[in-house]
């Protein structure tokens, strides 16, 4: 698998009212890597996955998967949102079961992968509920195992964490490192969350906004045996602080913007 | 627990119970209804003529009933409704969708369905009969007008409001046009579209009553003005209590359909 965005630019609008939204992007992914894009409200970052995922054309510049100009939307790109996940009159086993209908496997495919993608997950036991009988880190694992199920090259994460209360979300970070280690997976994840990105992430692109831009990039070598202890230890405090400042002049270029709730914009 | 005198320990339980059944205030309050009615017209302060005893109307609905009008009138009413509706729903849903779905449709048909729905169907009633007679089609006809214009409407609202993340998740696993429509918008809407019709077959029951009040060989609003004809007020009263009832009946039976198909949405 190998990801490339070359000079993307998307502007929104026409004439005196267009906006630019990303200005000039360009970075390359690998297979395995786990990329997080960082950045505050504004910095374009959804759009950016919405393109890779095939939701959105860029206006100039190209993405490339394996060669290939991204066009459309398709399962090589699996993609969970951060809210409104699952289909709410589908069981769990029936939404992961959602992308292998549609490819048109016969029954006992769909069976088999279904209840291997739930074990993955851990949720093999609440293959038969329905969404709403489930907490909201148990829908985000089937979003996560529906997406996988698709056997995806390149698994996209728009802030899936961010409507979930704290100690949830720090058990689904955890979740998805182990994922990730276990499975090999290509994974891009956006998020606002500083912590979430240089935990999980081994390569964090910080993006700034208005227009959104590649302003910094950051390879990470933690050691990420007990993410508890990273996240309370000198040297995690440290880089996070520093983060945490570039990113506060980074939004400082722009007008002051009044103070959002996480998980807004 | 209030103690309740006069009854041992077990059937207070029990009636306890009874009394905290939902359904148990409704019901009450209709038979209140009923008791006064019995009491009022038994006293005999009013002419029997303007408040007929429920015994009357009651032995005028067993008349009826043995000599099959009022299954004739019955049948004849829901008849026509569940054609006119049918042909309403028929049309409505994949206008509906289509519209929802399509803005540039949208933007040409909602100002004129939107005009078009306050326009009231029983205004439309001598127009119909000029151009189609007094036979079974206006009547149809009728109740398709009056409601095609609500149900699709609210059907189109419905698909409007379809959240975006579950049809980009659809695209995102490889779905197509044809996915995004049957396997995730109808499922979506299914629930809200059984209760548009819960509430527009409503509207039907009522407007076919009228354009039978108006001309019609049959049917409970026929039924009604023959009676009034005759004075027979125990025959009206018996008509209105039957139509209230299955106007009810369906609502139920709508209300039943959904808590089965749609148990994820309640």
């Amino acid at each position: 698998m190998k990801l490339v965005l070359d000079s993307v630019c998307k502007r929104f609008g026409e004439g005196r009212d267009a906006q630019l939204v990303l200005d000039q992007i360009s970075f390359t992914m690998h297979t395995g890597q786990f990329l997080a894009l960082l950045g505050s409200s504004g910095s374009g970052k959804s759009t950016l996955m919405r393109m890779v995922a095939g939701l959105e054309q860029p206006t100039s510049g190209s993405l490339q998967l394996d060669g290939e100009a991204i066009r459309r939307p398709g399962s090589d790109r699996g993609m969970v949102f951060q809210k409104y996940s699952l289909f709410p009159w589908l069981t769990a086993a029936q939404n992961v079961a959602f992308g292998l209908k549609i490819k048109g496997l016969d029954r006992d495919q769909i069976r088999e992968r279904t209840s291997f993608y739930l074990e993955v997950v851990g949720l093999a036991d609440a293959a038969r509920r329905l969404p709403r009988e489930l907490s909201g880190g148990m829908q985000q694992r089937v979003a996560i195992a529906r997406a996988l199920a698709a056997e995806p090259r390149l698994l996209l994460l728009d802030e899936p964490f961010g409507a979930l209360d704290l100690q949830i979300r720090e058990s689904m970070q955890e979740f998805l490192l182990n994922l990730w280690r276990s499975t090999g997976l290509s994974v891009l994840l956006i998020t606002h969350d500083i912590d979430e990105a240089l935990l999980l992430a081994q390569q964090v692109h910080i993006l700034a906004p208005k227009p959104g831009r590649l302003a910094e990039s950051l390879s990470l070598d933690l050691d990420k045996g007990d993410l508890r202890d990273l996240r309370i230890s000198a040297s995690f405090q440290t880089l996070r602080h520093e983060v945490a400042d570039t990113l506060r002049q980074l939004d400082r270029i722009r007008p002051e913007a009044p103070a959002r709730a996480p998980g807004a914009g | 627990m209030r103690p309740i005198p006069f009854l041992p320990t077990l059937w207070r339980s029990r009636l306890h119970r009874l009394m905290l059944h939902p359904w148990s205030l409704g019901v009450a309050g209709i038979g209140v209804l009923l008791g006064l009615w019995a009491l009022v017209a038994s006293l005999g302060i009013l002419d029997p003529l303007f408040l007929p005893t429920p015994a009357a109307v009651l032995a005028a609905g067993g008349e009826e009933a043995a000599n099959g009008d009022l299954w004739r009138d019955i049948s004849a009413s829901v008849l026509r409704v569940l054609g006119g509706f049918g042909l309403s729903a028929l049309v409505a849903l994949p206008l509906g969708i289509a519209m929802g779905t399509k803005t540039t449709l949208c933007r040409l048909l909602e100002p004129l369905l939107a005009l078009l729905r306050y326009m009231p169907a029983p205004a439309f009633i001598p127009l119909l009969i000029i151009y189609f007679g007094v036979g079974e089609l206006p009547k149809v006809l009728l109740i398709f007008i009056g409601t095609l214009f609500f149900n699709t409407l609210m059907i189109m609202d419905a698909v409007k409001f379809v959240p975006r993340e579950l049809m980009e998740t659809t695209l995102t696993l490889g779905g197509r046009q044809r996915d995004l429509l049957l396997r995730v918008i109808v499922p979506y809407i299914a629930p809200q579209v059984l209760d548009a019709f819960r509430i527009n077959m409503a509207a039907a029951w009522n407007l076919v009553i009228v354009a039978e009040l108006v001309a019609a060989e049959s049917g409970l609003g026929k039924h009604i003005t023959l009676a009034q004809r005759f004075l027979r007020t125990d025959q009206i009263f018996l008509g209105l209590i039957v139509i209230g009832l299955i106007g009810l009946l369906i609502d139920l039976s709508f209300r039943m359909v959904m808590r089965r198909s749609c148990a994820w949405a309640t």
